[in-house]
């Protein structure tokens, strides 16, 4: 079946099996390997990226079902090739990975998270990234730097 | 994991699902959010032949006031439901345990009337709804029906719907008075190992997640509360009439315990 899918601001569009999941449209049709696969089971939330603004684990939904709408990866967050996204920043000056594997998934349910509750208490920060999963860092950086940028984001208002 | 291959049917109205239904029969599954179905699909435990995508039904995500109830349509997302103001104000459990369930991006996804659809026991919502007292309304090629949740739920991912069927809006009673909703699990993001969710609305209704092939109603501790036992006497009796499952996360005799403490103290928690 074709499906056309507008991926970090530019109109994608394949022909791809019906049971073709977006985590694997993102990575194998349009190239975009920033977007890990993690569980593969909906858990670890590695593969979450923007669908039309909100977070989603994108190992648990179809190509199909973004047909027509707007995805955003993490390659496509920051707003130029020189300049980070205020979350990327912040993960970056508070050291919230180690590995990094889990990163782009965090940043993205971070940003996601954050346009829903701007002004997060450490516990919403706990609570709001649920989903996503960290082996390495005992998440206290990452909590740490979600609440950095969104103490960013309310200076910049 | 890739899920076995299936011929995909997007659905532009509930007319259009019921007849793909129709035609297709039992090798045809719904599609909503996909937030239980897609991991059923990629372990091959469900291996439809036919996808019917319900998911663009905008005109069934709504929450509207409908007098002595709240109308929820089927395709509302979780997020919506635990964000509705109505909710908040006419039925405030429905809106709390909806934020219990998973975690954001499945809440982003999940639909009310997929999670009641699929039936699942270990669900927080379907054992939310039968507490509550809900009307599941089904549309199928011969109109239109209203089920009970007290009779929707017939066995482990059974429901009462035809094949035919599509749940096309939820209506919930308002109850105002106090809820509380214990769900234990090991991580935050898990289905409950046990769940008990206990409402107040004159008499006190408790529902017990993932203690049964089907959500239950913890009957006998809703009867000793009516007779003027005591919080403590009657959570006693929350494991009269179930059927635990026993798995990786505990036993049946673990869950029948847990069931007693958690009981206990929703009821306290919703001052019954």
């Amino acid at each position: 079946m074709h499906v056309s899918i507008t991926v970090n601001g530019v109109e994608q569009a394949h022909d791809v099996e019906p049971r073709t999941l977006l985590v694997q449209y993102l990575r194998e049709a349009c190239g975009l390997t920033g977007t890990k696969v993690g569980c593969d089971t909906s858990s670890c939330g590695a593969c979450t990226v923007l669908y039309d603004g909100e977070s989603v684990k994108s190992c648990t939904m179809f190509a199909a079902q973004a047909d027509g709408g707007a995805v955003t990866t993490i390659e496509g967050l920051a707003p130029s090739s020189d300049e980070m996204h205020v979350v990327q920043t912040a993960f970056h000056e508070n050291h919230g990975l180690q590995c990094g594997f889990c990163t782009a998934g965090m940043v993205m349910a971070a940003t996601s998270f954050l346009e829903e509750n701007p002004n997060p208490t450490e516990r919403e920060v706990r609570l709001g990234l649920e989903g996503n999963l960290c082996r390495c860092t005992g998440y206290h950086n990452i909590v740490q730097a979600v609440l950095a940028a969104a103490k960013t984001l309310q200076e910049a208002k | 994991m890739i899920p076995a291959g299936f011929e995909y049917v997007r659905a532009d109205s509930a007319d259009a699902a019921i007849a793909a239904l129709t035609e297709h029969g039992d090798e045809a599954k719904l599609l909503a959010g996909g937030m239980s179905l897609i991991p059923l699909m990629k372990l091959r435990l469900a291996t439809p032949t036919v996808l019917v995508d319900v998911g663009r039904l905008r005109d069934l995500s709504y929450i509207r006031d409908g007098g002595d109830h709240v109308a929820i349509g089927a395709l509302t997302r979780h997020r919506d439901v635990e964000t509705s103001d109505l909710l908040a104000r006419a039925c405030p459990a429905l809106a709390g345990v909806a934020a219990e369930v998973g975690d954001n991006q499945v809440r982003h996804r999940g639909t009310l009337g997929g999670s009641v659809a699929h039936g699942d026991p270990a669900s927080d919502l379907p054992a939310a709804l039968l507490a509550l007292d809900a009307d599941f309304v089904a549309r199928g090629p011969n109109g239109e029906r209203t089920i009970a949740a007290a009779d929707f739920f017939q066995g482990f991912l059974e429901t009462a719907l035809a094949e035919d069927e599509l749940l096309t809006e939820i209506r919930v009673p308002k109850v105002t008075g106090g809820w509380n909703y214990q769900k234990f699990n090991r991580r935050a993001q898990d289905w409950a190992i046990v769940g008990a969710l206990a409402v107040r609305n004159g008499t006190t209704r408790v529902a017990l997640v993932n203690m049964g092939g089907t959500p239950l109603r913890a009957t006998a501790v809703e009867q000793a509360l009516a007779s003027g036992a005591s919080v403590d006497d009657a959570a006693q009796l929350a494991a009269e009439g179930t059927d635990a499952p026993a798995d990786l996360n505990g036993s049946a005799e673990y869950r029948e315990h847990l069931a007693r403490v958690l009981v206990r103290r929703a009821l306290e928690a919703a001052g019954a």
